[in-house]
Order: structure tokens, then sequence, then C-alpha cells
């Protein structure tokens, strides 16, 4: 039996078992959108601007921990997903983007809204399709899929022509993707993972530096057990946090530019760094060749290419990170030369020292009693929830608040921009994660400036009645950016100050949705238990203290042991 | 140090500028790159010569095989292999001249391919060192166009 190929694509991601699909309408894509008006198993969300569409798909993929799926038409819609797109691929987000296109009779004709959308992605998907051939179309799409899911995951993108869209196409029975050019390695080499457990035993100042390959790979729980076997200090990368408890005493935080005084301390003279899906980014680094310069280093990561590419390494391991942390479990249980107690006697040193350089400078803040602090906000969210809601985030100090403050105990729960920070990227994420999680708290914590990138969702939010709320930390201007202009440009605050806003109360009113204001500490709690009781979407107003900074923090291109202090 | 790399990657649409938008992407060089059909015809084969330290090629061989249609990436210069190349070399040809350069041609095993009152097209073959040294002997004589086509590699059976 044949079916057209719009109905095709609506079974394609059907038996992929994705839910949801985050979309905008368009003569190239009427079609596609008619075949889902007729599925009753597929949920569309009409958001409001399409690279909205694409950042919802990225929060739920990384929520449920599977692929974000996105439509759009051709032409403009397909242009404005490109940063969502190029945001997905910088933080290995699985998705598949579908976009329309004109005929393929008309494709290189200039044609009413063509665009070569393949070509402009090509360097931000892991990888992208243009279906010529309606013979073809099925295949395309499971091939997308699988790319997305497997491997070191990331956003796929498959152009889909009018005509092969309305092309009648058979549909063959699903079969496991297999492919002559793509095959990911999983397992580890046995020689080294023995040698890196070597390396474990032996270290008297071990750290484990965990990044969002532990959360690709749901691995947290192997990571956890391996840090509290050997007593290990662990800290993680923006994209890592919740890859470990938050709240466990081995814990030390966020390291790199923003990270804790203790955790850049301990990487710096550690004697072995244990990197597990990290990709030694320069906000991680600072100068390089200042990096963990004692230190031998381990590296675990499933993409050959983040190994060895900015800094050397002496054990790396190419396999994912749920398998090589499995294996060096195993290890540690089945040799004899291996005992926790003897483990902890040996690290009890180590632990101490890092344990002096937190009480030296722990995360902190000078608080205030008449100005609301952002940090303190971003307490008062950690105390009044739980720890337990799924918190995404803008770009900027009110991102580095949320990281440093909000500790986060489970992976999934934080949803950030890392890797190419979009300012507008929190609150269509919030949606996304919305949709994934529907009875979860879901917060934005927010800067007024990113806020306003894409606050045309709360549209989006009100349609279909999700209760996100939104944590603005209002302090008036592009606060990250005004921190280097007053660290480094002698407070030269050029065009960062956006003191001319909405009143974002009545923004969220004017969409139906509840706006609350603070502008004392002691307004903060309340606003957010009103919020948090709300069965609808609530924008809370923090207004806070204007020129707060974001501390500790390495200078870019400094080691990042030379950090400024509260 | 220059790399000579071979790529066997599947003969679809848009291959080629995955490399080369790779290359310009991340600020790699290429000096010269060559590609056409294998026997398999759904398999091309690339040949690419380019320039930077190790550590700069082990990121290239590594990002080349990340590409989802690359099948195999294979540096030559870890191999023995046999490379060519070709040129076609318009010079100025006189009559006092004209025995010189087909003496040169003769030398080096060239041909002549296209012959004109004024000029000679000579066509060569061989290692780009001997392309080179061909192209300084009658760059004197009066050289006006050259066309060269890029290295194309092959690693030597292995003599059991
Ligand atoms: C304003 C701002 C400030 C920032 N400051 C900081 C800061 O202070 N500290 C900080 O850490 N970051 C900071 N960042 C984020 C930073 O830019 C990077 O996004 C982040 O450090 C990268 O995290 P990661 O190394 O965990 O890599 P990710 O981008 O999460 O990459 C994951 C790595 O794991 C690998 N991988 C994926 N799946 C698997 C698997 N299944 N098995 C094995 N490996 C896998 C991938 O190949 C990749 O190498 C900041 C960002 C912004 C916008
Ligand atoms: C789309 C985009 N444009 C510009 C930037 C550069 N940038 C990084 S942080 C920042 C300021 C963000 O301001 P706001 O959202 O108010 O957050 P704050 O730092 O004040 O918390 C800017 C402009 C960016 N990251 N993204
Ligand atoms: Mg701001």
């Amino acid at each position: 039996m044949k079916i057209t190929g719009a109905q095709a694509l609506m079974q394609c991601i059907e038996e992929q078992n994705v839910k949801v699909i985050f979309g905008f309408p368009g003569g190239a894509v009427i079609d596609i959108y008619e075949a889902l008006m007729k599925n009753d198993k597929l949920t569309h969300v009409l958001v409001r601007h399409e690279q909205a569409a694409i950042h919802a798909a990225d929060a739920y993929a990384r929520v449920i921990g599977d692929v974000g799926v996105a439509l759009v038409t051709s032409g403009p819609g397909a242009t404005n997903t490109v940063t969502g797109i190029a945001s997905a691929y910088a933080d290995s987000i699985p998705i598949v983007v579908f976009t329309g296109n004109v005929p393929t009779a008309l494709i290189g004709n200039d044609a009413f809204q063509e665009v070569d959308i393949v070509g402009i992605t090509r360097p931000c998907t892991k990888h992208n399709y243009l279906v010529k051939n309606p013979d073809e179309l099925v295949a395309t799409i499971r091939e997308a899929f699988h790319i997305a899911r497997s491997g070191r995951p990331g956003p796929v993108l498959v152009d889909l022509p009018k005509d092969v869209v309305n092309a009648m196409v058979t549909f063959p029975e699903f079969k496991p993707v297999r492919m002559r050019t793509y095959r990911p390695t999983y397992e580890p080499h046995p020689g080294q993972i023995d040698k890196a457990c070597r390396a474990m035993l032996k270290a008297k100042k071990p750290v484990l530096y965990v990044g969002g390959g532990v959360i690709a790979a749901k691995a947290h729980e192997e990571l956890t057990a391996l840090a509290r076997k050997l007593h290990i200090p662990v800290t993680m990368t923006l994209m890592g946090l919740g890859g470990f408890p938050g709240t466990d005493p081995l814990s030390m935080g966020m390291l790199g530019m923003h990270g804790t005084y203790f955790a850049n301390m301990a990487v710096a003279k550690s004697d072995l760094l244990i990197a597990v899906g990290a990709r030694f980014d320069d906000r991680v680094t600072g100068r390089v060749d200042a990096f963990a310069p004692n230190a031998k280093i381990i590296h675990v990561d499933i993409d050959p290419t983040s190994i060895g590419k900015n800094v050397a390494v002496d054990i790396p391991i190419v396999a994912d990170c749920q398998h090589a942390l499995t294996a060096m479990n195993a290890w540690f249980d089945r040799h004899e030369e291996f005992s926790e107690q003897a483990a902890a006697e040996q690290h009890e040193a180590w632990l101490d020292e890092i344990r002096a350089w937190k009480n030296k400078h722990p995360l902190g803040y000078i608080e205030e009693t008449d100005i609301i602090k952002p940090q303190f906000v971003v307490q008062k969210l950690h105390e009044l929830t739980g720890g337990d809601a799924i918190i995404s985030t803008e770009v900027g100090q009110n991102q580095m608040w949320a990281a440093q403050f909000y500790h986060f105990n489970k992976p999934r729960h934080f949803l950030t921009s890392g890797g190419l920070g979009v300012m507008g990227y929190g609150f269509p994420a919030a949606i996304g994660a919305q949709m994934a999680a529907p009875g979860h708290t879901v917060i934005d914590i927010a800067g007024d400036g990113s806020l306003q990138m894409n606050i045309q969702e709360l549209a989006t939010a009100r349609q279909y009645k999700l209760p996100v709320k939104i944590a603005l930390l209002n302090n008036s201007f592009l606060g990250m950016v005004r921190q280097w202009q007053e660290l480094f440009y002698d407070k030269h605050y050029s065009h960062t100050d956006i003191h001319v806003a909405p009143d974002f109360v009545l923004l969220a009113q004017a969409y139906g949705a509840v706006g609350l204001r603070a502008t004392k500490p002691s307004e903060v709690e309340p606003v957010i238990r009103e919020a948090l009781a709300t069965d609808n979407t609530v924008l809370m107003d923090f207004v806070i203290s204007r020129e707060e900074g974001v501390y500790p923090m390495v200078p870019a291109g400094k080691a990042t042991t030379e950090m400024l202090l509260v | 140090m220059k790399h000579t790399i071979s790529v066997l990657l599947q003969n679809k649409p848009g291959v080629l500028s995955r490399v080369t938008g790779l290359f310009s992407g991340r600020g790699f060089n290429i000096e010269s790159l060559c590609v056409a059909q294998t026997l398999d015809p759904e398999v091309s084969c690339l040949t690419l010569v380019t320039d930077g330290e190790d550590k700069i090629i082990e990121q290239i061989t590594k990002q080349l095989h990340k590409l989802i249609d690359v099948i195999k990436v294979t540096d030559m210069g870890e191999l023995d292999y046999v490379e060519r190349e070709m040129v076609i070399i318009r010079v100025k040809a006189e009559a006092e001249t004209r025995a010189e350069i087909l003496r040169v041609v003769d030398i080096f095993r060239g041909k002549v391919v296209d012959v004109s009152p004024k000029s000679y097209a000579v066509e060569l073959t061989g290692s780009s060192t001997k392309l080179q040294a061909v192209i300084d002997i009658l760059r004197p004589i009066g050289i006006q166009e050259i066309v060269r086509t890029g290295k194309i590699a092959m690693a030597r059976a292995k003599k059991v």
C-alpha cells in the first residue's frame, strides 16, 4: 500500500517514539500540516517564532533523554532555525529538524521562499539531507534519527521539497539502521581501561572532571558509584551539572571561568585529571598551558576529535561514558589491590586540602537588606522547590548564578545554551521541558535582555496552558557584558544599559499570564510561593541590584588559578 | 610539514562541499585537491595535500573521519606510496628555442599536445618535484600559462 510522503513522515516520527513536534507552518509544509491534523498520536506545539521551535525541541530532547523534533517551512522559516540548530550542535543535543522546500523542479531557480538550507546548515549540523527522490524518504528519515541520537548526539536536518511530500511512497517495515560509513565506538579498549584504573589506583590528588557526555550517556549512576567508591572529588562543567549530585560532599561544583575557587584550585594542583564526556572548552581551561599542569590526564569521550584537541592527553579512551565507567567500576571490583578503605585513606589529605580551599573562599555574595541580590533569588528558588525543579536559563549573569546557586542533584534538570550561549534560549526551552515533563515544576531563570529575544513565546505557553515560571533577574543591563566593561574597559558601559523596557508585569498580563514583582528581599519568598502555587504561566520580575557581578571570575586568557573573588 | 591524505567517500551530492567546508571552517590548509570516481561508482576517492603540525594533521584526519559520508581516511605519510601529478605548460616557442623545448620535454618524458606558430603546450606527469624541475627549466624560455591537476596517490602493494 502506498501513502503520501507527508503521511510517511508522520509514521516515521511515531515509530521513533516521539510524541511532540514543535513547529510553525507555511506554504511549503502545508501538506505536512494537513497530515498532522489527521494524526491523533502526535501533539504539535505551535510556537511564535521558528527559533523557539528548535530550542523547545532541544530542551524536550534533554529532558526525555531522546530525540526532539521540529518542523518549519521553507525560506524564512528555515533560516530562522539556524541559531537554534547551531546551539544544539555546540551542545551535542539530538534533534531532527524538518524543513519544507520548493518542489524539486524549482530548486536552484531562486524560487519564492527558496533557500539552500542544507548548504547553510552544513557546518552546524551533525549531518543533513535534501530528499530529492520520494523512494528514499523513509530510509532517510530513519537514518536522520539514528545519526541524531547515536554516538556523539547532534542536530540533523532533513529538507523536504513539496513534491516529495506529496508523492506516493511505500512504507517498509522498520529495521534498525546500519550504516557503512558511520559506526561510533561504544566499547572502551580494555587495555586503556586497565591503564586508566592503575593510574587511579596510584593517584594521590585525583579529580573527576565531568561534562555533558555523562548526561548524554545516562551514566550519572556509574559515575557517582566510581567517585564514591574511590573517594575522588568531582567537578562539573556547565553542561555536566547534575551528572553528579551537587550537594554530595565530594562535589566541588562547577569549574572554569565562573567555577568555584576550590574546583579550580583542585584541578590546578591535581596529579590525575579524569575527564569524562567533557571537551576541554576554553571557558574551562583558561590559559591552556596552566591547566592541570601537574596532572596525568585520562580522557573518556565518544568523539575522537574531542580527544587531544585542546590539551594533550596521557590515556585516551574512545568510548561511551556509560560503557567506560561500567568497565572501570568492574575493574576495581575485580582487583584485590584495590580497597575502598585504602582509597579513603589515600585521599584523605587531598580532600582536607580541598576543604580548606572551600572554607577560605566558599561560593558566596555580599548580602544586603534593602536590595535584592540575584544569588539570593536562586537560593530561594532552590529552597522552595526542594532542589527538584527543571531549570532553564537565558545567557549571561543569570545563567551563571543559576549554575552556581541551584545545586543540581539530578541529570536533565539543567537546560542551558552552553557552547553557543544563545540569549533567548531559556524561555522556549522551558516550554519544551514542560511538554516533556507535564507535572514537573519548570523555571526559566532569565535576564531582562535575553528574555526579550523570545518573549513572544508567552503566547505559546498560554495556548498550551503550560504553567512554566519565569524568574527574571532584572538588572536593566546586558549584565554580563556590563561586567566585562566594568572590569576591563574602565566602566565604559557602551550600549549595555537597557532600562528602557516594558513593564514586565503588565506584559505578562497582556498575554493572559500572571505577572508578579519583587523589589525588596522580603518580597522574594512570597512571590516565589505565589508563583509556584499558580496554575498558569507566571513571570516573576525580581528587580535586582543593578551592578552585581558574577564571582569567582577568571579573566579571559588567564590561568584558572588567577580568579577575581567576591 | 606537508601531508598527502587520501579519502574514500560516498559519491553523493554535496559531499565535496562538506570536505572543503570543514577545511575552511576550521582554518586548515588545502594545497591541492583531486577527486574522481573509483571502481565502485558509489565511491569517490579524494586526494588532498595539506600542511600543518602533527597535532593539526591529527585533527584533520579525525575530523574528516567524523563526516558521515566519509568511508576511509589514510594519511599517506604513514605508508609507502606512489604519487603522480600532471601539468600542461604553454611555453613561448620561437625558432631559436623550439628545439631546446622539445629536448627538455623528451628528457622528462613529456609530450607536446598543442602547437601554434608562437607556442607549444606540453604535457608532463610525475611527482610534484619532477614537475617543478621542468617548470624551473622552462621558465627562462618563457612560460605563458600553467595548469596542474594536483596530486593523486596510491599506497604500494605489500611485497610479500
Ligand atoms: C556566559 C557563559 C559562561 C560560561 N562559563 C563556563 C564556566 O565557567 N565553566 C564551564 O564549565 N562552562 C562554562 N560555559 C559553557 C562552555 O562554553 C561550554 O559549553 C562547556 O564548558 C562545555 O561543556 P562540556 O565540556 O561538558 O562539553 P559538552 O559540550 O557537553 O560536550 C560533551 C562532550 O562529551 C562527548 N560525549 C557526548 N556523548 C557522549 C557519550 N555518550 N559518551 C562519551 N562522550 C560523549 C562529546 O563528544 C563532547 O566531547 C559558559 C558558557 C557561557 C555562555
Ligand atoms: C543572541 C546573543 N547576542 C549577544 C550575546 C552576547 N551577550 C552575552 S551575555 C549578554 C547580556 C545578557 O543580558 P541579560 O539577558 O539581561 O542577562 P544578564 O547578564 O544581565 O543576567 C550578551 C549581550 C549573546 N550571548 N547572544
Ligand atoms: Mg540583564
